[in-house]
């Protein structure tokens, strides 16, 4: 398990300023993506998850800015680079966007530019990466298009995204992502906007691609399900912090965070007694711009402490390969 | 592409016909014809005309038959290229437009690129830099120009390139060449007179035109697919002039269809006050002297014009959008 870390996140502090005040929609994020392994990242709408693949690759858009904390590549290795430190327009950054991490969307339907072909848009990525002549480009990129599953690549490859179906779409998105040959992706929520048959081929798809070329991804969903059948690790996030860490089948098993085991609860059961209801989390994620005080979570906790979780803020998660959870209850942090 | 081709030009073609009935019937509309606007004329100067006299010429020009015979007489000949004899200046109406209907196009043409060549780095320039101090800048003279009349510009630019750059103001040519046949010479006179006119045409375009493509940049900077282009490594600039650019440009391409139009008919005010020899003078003669056939050829060539403009544009659309060129498949 213990693989060496290929992208570590240390407190990362991601802020939006606007006239209404500022947004802390990251706080002190910290976590580690494995060489090799699949990290998933769960969390409700507007935790933050978007903010954190975004600010990796330096896309956060203004007025969002990264107000602390670091991005280590390779931070095992002797050439560790903080991306933070980075000019985000800058050669540096530009070879590791794609080259290094790639990056694979939520939205088929518009990640992909109706204006050129499948072909013209992959090709790009390639030759961005690789020093390759037009042709040599033109084979590699038909190559992964047959990788990921398209029939008929080499017609395929001069066809519009919009004459493609949503599944081929993402797969094209997939290729692209790929082109550069990149050791780490980023895919978030890749298959939100599928239909199930659709999504169980995708997610099959991303762990052969994973396993066989040893790639370390960064899964982010909000869908346990998902997170069973590919994590090797779980991050839960809420409100821009990670609340707990864990193996997946720690996560699964015995969850430490009351948030971790409110999601569980409400995942819907096929084993569930029909008409059963729904379990929900009780309240709504506040906005981030009025966060509470204390354990952000405990307006919606049902194990509150009291006074504590009101007022301290509980210590962030331990990292480590056994992982915990950022709460007050005993035992939680082990 | 070949079905949509056809379909186009079909409509096209069916669109001039109307101009040309449309044409027709707004000449006939006032009332009187023109040998009672010719009797009015020579009344004024003392002179009288006798009713067989004026039957006569009546009969000579055809206004004694049915419309829809006037009308077919008039279509029939505009074919062959005759466009009847002008009745106030006796000559033929093609002689009297002459250069006239080119100039005009060259103008209005000029006008059009130079709105172009000014919006788009603008425009682009003030969709990404939103909110800049530039940008404010760039807003603040695009609302000026929407608000400035043309001819008014025109003639304080007039008095400020005569008064202070002794730049050639006024007409498109030097006196040497007014009357020359074309050479060279009178070619590079014409260039050096385009440019006055042209600012002048282009201003409430251009500014128009940053507006329209500063809106729909925002729009697309906002879209997934930016993000895609930038994750892939791209430079700034280049993902942004190759993607998100290139699907704003439509506003571009279908300005060839609205303003060309304009500028044709601003061209009319602006002509007179900066003395250009286009149709448009001409066609305010002819329309005051009811000039029939002279009025309905000049207004049918504008109408034709603009169809074509408008076909241009759609074939560039066409060109731009892969989803229009591809719609049928
Ligand atoms: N451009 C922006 N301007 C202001 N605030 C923003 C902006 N983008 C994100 N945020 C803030 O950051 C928070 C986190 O957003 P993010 O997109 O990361 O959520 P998410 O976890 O990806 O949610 P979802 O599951 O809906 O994709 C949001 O609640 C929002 O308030
Ligand atoms: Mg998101």
């Amino acid at each position: 398990m213990a693989e060496p870390s290929a992208l570590s996140i240390r407190d990362l502090a991601v802020q939006f300023r606007n006239e209404q005040g500022v947004i802390r929609a990251l706080d002190g994020v910290s976590f580690d993506l494995r060489a090799g392994q699949t990290l998933g990242i769960v969390g409700e709408s507007g935790c933050g998850k978007s903010v954190t693949a975004r600010s990796i690759l330096r896309l956060i858009d203004r007025p969002g800015r990264i107000t602390g904390g670091q991005i280590l590549l390779d931070p095992a290795g002797p050439q560790a680079i903080d991306l933070t430190a980075l000019d985000p327009d800058s050669r540096q950054m530009q070879q590791v966007r794609g080259g290094r991490i790639g990056l694979i969307f939520q939205e088929p339907m518009t990640a992909l530019s109706v204006h050129y072909t499948v072909g013209n848009q992959i090709i790009e990525a390639i030759r961005q990466h690789r020093d390759l002549s037009k042709a040599d480009a033109k084979a590699q990129a038909i190559a992964l298009l047959g990788e990921v599953g398209i029939p008929h690549p080499q017609r395929r490859i001069d066809a519009y995204p919009f004459e493609l179906s949503g599944g081929l779409r993402q797969r094209v998105g997939i290729a692209m992502a790929l082109a550069g040959n990149p050791d780490i992706v980023i895919a978030d929520e890749p298959t939100t906007a599928l239909d199930v048959t659709t999504q169980a081929q995708i997610l099959g798809l991303l762990q052969r691609l994973q396993r066989e070329k040893g790639i370390a991804l960064m899964l982010i969903t909000h869908d346990m399900g998902v997170i069973a059948e590919m994590a090797d690790e779980v991050a839960v996030m809420y409100l821009g912090r990670i609340v707990e860490t864990a193996p997946v089948e720690r996560l699964f098993a015995a969850p430490r965070h009351p948030y971790t085991r409110a999601l569980l609860r409400a995942v819907p059961s096929i084993l569930a007694t029909p008409r059963q209801r729904l379990s929900t989390i009780g309240g709504a994620v506040p906005h981030p711009g009025l966060r509470p005080t204390g354990c952000s979570f405990h307006p919606r906790c049902t194990e509150m402490l009291g006074e504590r979780c009101r007022r301290e803020i509980p210590a962030s998660v331990p990292l480590g390969v056994s992982g915990g959870a950022s709460c007050f209850l005993p035992g939680a942090s082990e | 592409m070949l079905v949509y081709l056809l379909r186009r030009i079909g409509l096209a073609v069916i669109t001039c016909v109307f101009i040309s009935i449309l044409t027709f019937i707004i000449i006939r509309l006032p009332p009187g014809d023109f040998v009672d606007a010719y009797i009015a004329s020579l009344a004024a100067s003392g002179s009288t005309v006798s009713l067989e006299q004026a039957d006569a010429m009546r009969r000579d020009y055809g206004l004694d038959q049915p419309l829809p015979m006037q009308y077919l007489r008039w279509v029939g000949r505009v074919l062959e290229g005759d466009f009847g004899v002008s009745m106030v200046w006796r000559r033929p109406v093609a002689e009297v437009i002459g250069d006239r209907l080119w100039l005009t196009m060259l103008v209005s043409l000029a006008a059009l690129f130079l709105t172009w060549a000014i919006a788009l780095p603008i425009g682009i320039y003030s969709a990404v830099r939103q909110y800049s101090i530039a940008d404010y800048i760039f807003t603040t003279l695009g609302f000026i120009g929407l608000a400035v009349p043309n001819f008014l510009l025109a003639l304080i630019l007039m008095y400020v390139g005569f008064r202070y750059l002794g730049l050639n103001v006024g007409g498109l040519f030097s006196t040497e060449y007014v009357q020359a046949s074309w050479s060279w010479g009178r070619a590079w006179d014409l260039a050096k007179h385009l440019p006055l006119p042209a600012a002048v045409l282009a201003l409430a375009g251009t500014a128009q035109l940053i507006r329209i493509m500063r809106a729909n940049l925002l729009d697309e900077l906002r879209k997934p697919y930016v993000v895609t282009a930038r994750a892939k490594g791209l430079s700034e600039a280049r993902a942004i002039l190759k993607y998100p650019v290139r699907a704003a440009l439509n506003p571009f391409a279908s300005s060839i269809a609205y303003l060309f139009p304009y500028l044709v008919s601003g061209s009319i005010i602006v002509s007179l006050v900066l003395g250009l020899p286009t149709v448009g003078p001409l066609l305010l003669q002819a329309l005051v002297a009811q000039d029939m056939f002279l009025a309905g050829a000049i207004v049918l060539l504008l109408g034709i014009m603009t169809v074509i403009g408008t076909l241009i544009s759609d074939l560039l659309l066409t060109w731009i959008d892969p989803r229009i060129r591809l719609g049928g498949r």
